[in-house]
């Protein structure tokens, strides 16, 4: 395109694939964000570190089996659990010992594991810039409205409804996850008939980990993965689960269907500042509902 | 929940404090250069916290990016002093004024919400100021920020910084102390403890935290000038989200409900920070396992934990007074 004046209507329709398949990364990890949020009622701000690690995960579980097609899939089924056993580990050791206490030690306590893990990230993975590549039969592009349009993404925009559809049933479906769900309404009530409140919390702050860790996964053939990806993403995870609805999953979706199709649309416009549409979308959503578009849970 | 500063300036504090004043204003010209700056920053770092707790610790607030109004007020004072002739002085009072306007506008959408719906729209709005002042090359200097900011000869030397910043800090503490005992604080602070009991009888919430906003990111302001003076540059990390988290740790540090706490936090973070950073360049794991340690063992902190035990002694004296 030779300039952000000449918008057709091929350039409109490319740019909001691109959009939709951002916005499936998004809600992959912001879920995950949204349902440690409904459960525990904290904002856990070391997800973006978790998705980071999913990422660089990704990309040594891959290059362990050569880096082709079998290492990515291998990478995208191993990284989340990696992800998920990390969580799970500081969570028995250390986080459950809080759950009584105020909600601002257990924000301050996801902090502190956001900037161990960080520090961890570069001990392991050093400061360098990786990739990985996608497996075969996502290489290359196919034209879609007379631009090309990369395979990969088209692959995401699978994904995305799937882990959707996937997560909406074991919620509603599986014991589990109807205790999940209980909990972020009545937590007392819950542990009064009898349940562990603290395993629910644990499954709920894992399975939201998991998350994070296959979004990065997901994202890490698309993206240069580097330390500093996982400020990003916690900032755009955020603002997703506000403007969606604390807690809500299909609030997480809205939002980050709003998120990722006014970022790609800002490129088109004002390339430079394209990050401020997302962050004005937020602002004016918030004054319009100022608990989020869909009912938060809580 | 308690409060445990009742008397900070009481007639028994007075003599530690003026002792520790005429020693601060005597070190400098015994001990070598870099300790002088890494004391100008630490007064820069506590005005800044010191004005973060008016809100947290004493306004039950949780605002999160307290640093985007700090770097505002620092990019303000900056710009004024290299991209316009007009006179010094006015760069240096625009900075807390532009921070308390920017603290306004983003503080008006930010008390409709309660909590952490408060403190993630903030943190939201702030990060949209770090993303304007790192994108904005034309403008800002981006992601270089800028470098070499003129500064009058009194104050360009690390001691006349050093000098300044002590000067700012006893001005900004006096002034927060006067605001904290007046009947606004007190309010402020019953506001903080019972926001539903204080609306039924007639008080203004929303309107109390909004004034108290603006009040703290006047003083993050001033310690945004104060930085210019100190570094002579000014970069965006100053309004990176991570930054104002540490903020909060600092406040936790020293004791939220204290009154002089976040001082003695600013002043111990600083101080780990410039020495641990010598050996390391992990700092970022330090700090977390430090935080991990405070939530589990010292939530009160230092200073907190200190009144608590001082005053303790004080119950046992009286005790053995009374038999």
């Amino acid at each position: 395109m030779e300039s952000g004046y000449t918008i057709t209507f091929a350039a409109l329709g490319s740019q909001f694939l691109v959009g939709l398949s951002r916005a499936m990364i998004l809600f992959i990890v912001s879920s995950g964000m949204s349902l440690v949020l409904g459960v525990l009622r904290v904002p856990n701000v070391a997800h973006g570190s978790l998705y980071m690690i999913g990422a660089f995960a990704a990309f040594s579980i891959s290059s362990l089996f050569g880096g082709g097609s079998t290492g990515f899939w291998l990478a995208l089924v191993f990284a989340p659990l990696v992800v998920a056993l990390i969580s799970f580990v500081a969570e028995r050791s250390l986080f459950r010992h809080l759950y009584e206490r105020e909600h601002l030690m257990l924000l301050l306590f996801t902090f502190a594991l956001m900037l161990i893990l960080g520090d961890l990230v570069k001990m392991f993975w050093g400061a360098d810039y990786r990739s990985i590549m996608a497996p075969e039969m996502f290489q290359g592009a196919v034209p879609i409205f007379g631009s090309p349009f990369p395979k990969y993404n088209l692959f995401l925009l699978g994904v995305g409804p799937l882990v959707a559809v996937l997560l909406w049933l074991f919620i509603t479906k599986t014991k589990i996850g109807k205790i999940s769900r209980a909990a972020a309404v009545d937590m007392e009530m819950v542990g009064a008939i009898g349940i562990n409140v603290s395993w629910v919390f644990a499954f709920a702050f894992v399975l939201g980990c998991l998350l994070a860790g296959l979004g990065g996964a997901l994202v890490s053939p698309t993206v240069s993965i580097t330390l500093g990806m996982d400020h990003d993403i916690i900032m755009e995870a955020f603002l997703i689960v506000a403007i969606g609805g604390l807690g809500n999953m299909w609030g997480a979706l809205v939002g980050s269907l709003i998120f990722g199709l006014t970022q790609s649309f800002g490129v088109l416009f004002w390339p430079q500042f394209a990050i401020v549409f997302p962050y004005a979308a937020v602002v004016i959503v918030l004054t319009w509902r100022p608990k989020g578009i869909l009912k938060s849970v809580w | 929940m308690r409060v445990l500063s009742k008397d900070f300036f009481n007639l028994r504090s007075l003599g530690p404090i003026i002792a520790l004043l005429v020693v601060l204003v005597i070190l400098p010209s015994i001990i070598p250069r870099f300790y002088i700056y890494i004391l100008a920053v630490i007064f820069m770092t506590a005005l800044l916290a010191m004005s973060l707790n008016m809100v947290v610790g004493h306004g039950g607030l949780f605002q999160f990016h307290h640093g985007a109004f700090y770097g505002v007020g620092a990019y303000t004072a900056a710009l004024m002093l290299t991209k316009t002739s007009l006179p010094m002085w006015l760069g240096f009072v625009a900075g807390p004024f532009m921070a308390a306007f920017v603290g306004l506008l983003i503080g008006m959408f930010c008390v409709r919400l309660t909590k952490l719906y408060f403190g993630m729209l903030q943190i939201s709005l702030g990060s949209l100021v770090w993303a304007i002042a790192f994108r904005w090359y034309s403008f800002t200097g981006g992601d270089d920020g800028i470098h070499g900011i003129p500064l009058p000869s009194l104050i360009s030397s690390t001691k006349g910084a050093y000098y300044f910043g002590l000067i700012l800090l006893i001005l900004c503490v006096t002034v927060i102390y006067l605001i904290f005992k007046s009947p606004f604080g007190a309010t402020l602070q019953a506001i903080r403890d019972n926001p539903e009991r204080c609306e039924a009888i007639g008080i203004n919430v929303r309107r109390h935290q909004l004034i108290a906003i603006v009040i703290a990111t006047f003083f993050a302001g001033v310690a945004g000038v104060l930085f210019v003076v100190v570094e002579g540059s000014v970069f965006p990390d100053l309004l990176f989200w991570v930054f104002s988290l540490e903020l909060f740790i600092m406040c936790l540090l020293g004791g939220w409900f204290t009154f002089a706490g976040p001082i003695l936090g600013a002043a111990i973070m600083i101080s780990l920070r410039t020495f641990v950073g010598i050996y390391t360049e992990y700092w970022t794991l330090i700090l977390g396992i430090i935080l991990i340690l405070l939530i589990f063992f010292l939530p009160e902190g230092v200073w907190g934990y200190l009144l608590e035990k001082f005053g303790f002694q004080r119950k046992k004296l009286l005790e053995k007074e009374g038999q």
